[in-house]
């Protein structure tokens, strides 16, 4: 089977730009949000979680590179594949694993779960349930920055799966013409559920379809972080220069199914196993902060730390209560 | 042989218009397709042409003559045999038969009640169309977050002239014509709205809104409970609504009851210029997605409408139109003109209805309902849509549930009747509740015959 991604380490040489307080950093969120989303897999196997739980193992690079390039006031939406971007939001992975538990000290007081949570305070506007739903919304909040002349961006983050979605392209129509502050970052991780790409997709890389509503777009090795980083800052830098939308495709990949419920019997355990091996976001970085300065003793400590903030949430995620029962009939509407 | 140009309609809805210019004078020569005249109706101004060859024997109606009903004649074709002076000059503003049907004005004020809670000072008259312009424009002075989006709202001046007037004031930034596309700008409103300013979305009609269903369920009326009350979403989704006349299926459908279902939703349906007016400047200073639901024939009937810019009316609380004794009629939107006439027939055979105007019908107003029925002890329900889990059956279960032991008889409804809408002009009129149906109801319910 043809693959996507690049299967090579990253680039190691280029990372002679970078801050290295900068690479770790990222090195860290990434592992944060593995970490994370072990435990909630785990709290999920132990009946903790309900419902549906799809994981972002795998794909910590794209949200990662894209975060470090965001400045205060941006603003991200995303799908329900959302627990990596509220962690790189710095949303505390405390009230995430609570949501996820379904209890009050949730972000969404436990009544919008995995897939519906949001963050004012942090920028985010979701966690989103209904396929590429996110993006004309996406297309609003860079509607609004515009509006209040910012020079904020924002970030709608969808599939591959959502790339077929006929609103995705009425909102590409829409943000060129009205040159919205908008990057559309296609994770395409190759399955949409448990379809691959090209069986649900005409055409070549997703990204070119942004070519006939004239929107630049650049397709990214979503495994390097670095990578990312850099297709990031050069369509941020397009978009805040009012210059309209830009379209990033990060081709990336998921480790785990689509859901906690998904046996992936649509591709070979060799095929995950290989990307696993070669391409890992989190081992490639590694490897550069390796060379440049940083021990493994330092990373084990970054490791233990990221663990020990993980075990606190998911205590706290099963502490904490459920909601109270006249939580049912709050928040419908604002009185 | 002499021919008569008649006054066109040149909309589904239009009624009456006014002779701008004339671009031809008596005496001259015409073939079929020269443009003749301008003709302003209440949604655009458009030329006509003549539809036969011959001479311009007389002009019947002067330049600038307004209020010309549609198939009054307008001018005199000649053959080139015919002698002007053989012409007598008819009168204008003839009730044809087709006018007269149509024909339907009620002020607010003939139905005048001591419970309206607000009471100001200074009343006009102004057609629905004015008083939404009115609403919005005012709310765009006050507020510069509130913004319009929509097909043709901003240079075409509205497809049926609600937003006349609001691109000049407030310029394309906050006056936004969209391509046609519901699903893509109504998302793109819900996230402006996400992030506090406060859209106001129009549909062209909404059953063209089914496109955008998804956003306007799934997005704005969930994400507020979905984020434990972080998520609010205040925009305003408006068009018209039901059946305007003759458009088909596809373009008369009242969606009422599918939005009235849906919690997170506030739906509103004004009847009047007032109702117009004081409900969407509450629906734009609402925190939570509204839907406002006009209605195509009633854009053009003029009411009185309070002219002070603080008048607004509560979302939420249904009016007594007419206070009764014998029968109460729940009505919403232009049924509710339509449920006043019936209560002038039931007067002249002894029934006094009371007859109540929703004018929101989610959150619905079960007080006013109930306090009615419990005076009355009968109930007919009047609505376009079908009867089939329409507001009516809602009603019903609501009076049921509540007031079982008052009822005298049976609650009724009336309404559309459970088929996609027939273009044929007989078959329309059958589908749609006719002021007939409603009497008729409120007799039996009255058990008289």
């Amino acid at each position: 089977m043809k693959k996507n991604i690049s299967t090579k380490v990253a680039n190691i040489n280029s990372n002679l730009n970078y801050d290295i307080k900068l690479l770790r950093k990222m090195y860290k969120k990434m592992l944060l949000i593995r970490r994370f989303e072990e435990k909630a897999g785990q709290l999920y196997g132990m009946g903790q979680i309900g419902g549906f739980c799809h994981l972002y193992i795998g794909q910590e690079a794209v949200v990662v590179g894209i975060q470090s390039i965001q400045i205060e006031g941006d603003t991200v939406v995303t799908s329900y594949r959302d627990h990596g971007h509220m962690i790189a939001c710095d949303m505390d992975s405390k009230g995430v694993m609570a949501e996820l538990t379904g209890r009050i000290d949730g972000y969404s007081k436990g009544k919008g779960g995995s897939m519906h949570m949001f963050s004012r305070e942090k920028g985010f506007f979701g966690g989103h349930g209904i396929v590429g739903a996110q993006v004309p919304i996406g297309a609003g909040l860079a509607f609004a920055h515009k509006y209040n002349s910012t020079n904020n961006i924002s970030i709608a983050y969808f599939g591959d799966g959502a790339a077929n979605q006929g609103q995705v392209y009425e909102t590409y129509n829409i943000a060129s013409l009205w040159k919205l502050p908008v990057i559309f970052v296609i994770e395409n991780n190759e399955y949409g559920m448990g379809t691959s790409v090209k069986r649900a997709s005409s055409g070549n890389n997703l990204a070119e379809r942004g070519k006939g509503y004239g929107i630049k777009f650049e397709i990214v090795d979503g495994m390097d972080v670095l990578a990312v980083r850099d297709a990031s800052e050069r369509a941020a830098e397009h978009c805040r220069a009012g210059k309209g939308p830009f379209i990033l495709e990060m081709k990336t990949y998921r480790y785990r199914g689509h859901s906690m419920s998904d046996p992936a019997k649509y591709r070979t355990r060799n095929e995950v196993e290989e990307i696993k091996k070669n391409s890992d976001p989190i081992e490639n970085l590694k490897q550069i902060l390796l060379k440049s300065g940083i021990t493994e003793e330092d990373l084990k400590l970054d490791n233990n730390k990221i663990k020990e903030t993980i075990n606190e949430a998911a205590i706290f995620a099963q502490e904490s209560p459920e909601p109270s029962i006249d939580e049912l009939f709050k928040d419908i509407t604002i009185n | 042989m002499s021919f008569e140009i008649l006054m066109p309609a040149l909309s589904p809805t239009m009624e009456e218009g006014t002779l701008s210019k004339w671009l031809v004078k008596e005496g001259d020569e015409v073939v079929s397709g020269d443009l003749i005249a301008e003709i302003e109706t209440d949604k655009a101004t458009m030329e006509i042409e003549a539809v036969e060859d011959g001479k311009i024997g007389k002009l019947l109606v002067e330049e600038g003559d307004q209020s010309i009903k549609v198939n009054t004649p307008i001018a005199i074709l000649l053959n080139e045999n015919e002698q002007i002076q053989t012409l007598v000059k008819q009168p204008i503003n003839e009730k044809t038969e087709a006018a007269e049907t149509l024909e339907f004005n009620v002020t607010s004020n003939d139905f005048s009640d001591e419970l309206q809670d607000i009471t100001p000072l200074n009343y006009k008259k102004i057609t629905v169309r004015e008083a939404l312009r009115d609403a919005m424009s005012e709310e765009m002075r006050l507020d510069n977050n509130v913004f319009i989006m929509g097909e043709e709202v901003a240079e075409y001046q509205g497809a049926y002239k609600v937003t006349q007037g609001l691109l000049d004031e407030f310029g394309d930034k906050r006056v936004i014509d969209t391509p046609i596309t519901e699903h893509g700008f109504a998302g793109i409103g819900v996230g402006a709205a996400f992030a506090n300013l406060k859209p106001i979305v129009e549909f062209m009609t909404f059953n063209f809104a089914m496109q955008a269903i998804d956003q306007i369920i799934n997005s704005a009326a969930k994400t507020l409970y979905m984020s434990g009350g972080q998520m609010g979403c205040p925009i305003v989704f408006r068009g018209p609504n039901g059946a305007a006349s003759r458009v088909g299926a596809q373009h008369s459908h009242c969606y009422a009851s599918w939005y009235a279902h849906c919690p997170g939703l506030k739906v509103i349906a004004p009847w009047s210029s007032e109702d117009a007016k004081g409900l969407l400047k509450s629906a734009i200073r609402d925190p939570n997605p509204i839907i406002f639901l006009e209605n195509e024939v009633l854009y053009g009937q003029s009411f009185d409408c309070p002219e002070d810019e603080n008048f607004l009316i509560p979302i939420g609380k249904a009016k007594i139109e007419k206070v009764g004794s014998d029968v109460t009629i729940v009505a919403f939107s232009i049924m509710v003109g339509k449920s006043l006439e019936a209560a002038e027939i039931l007067k002249d055979i002894g029934i006094d209805a009371e007859v109540i105007n929703l004018r929101t019908l989610r959150p619905l107003d079960t007080e006013t309902i109930l306090n009615s029925v419990k005076k009355t002890n009968r109930v007919v329900t009047c609505e376009e849509g079908f009867p089939f889990s329409g507001i009516g059956a809602e009603i019903s279960a609501v009076i049921n549930e509540n007031v079982f032991d008052w009822l005298d008889a049976p609650v009724t409804r009336v309404a559309g009747k459970d088929v996609p809408m027939p273009y044929a002009a007989n078959l329309e009129k059958l589908a749609l509740p006719q002021v007939d149906d409603i009497v008729n109801a409120c007799k039996k319910v009255c058990y008289k015959n």
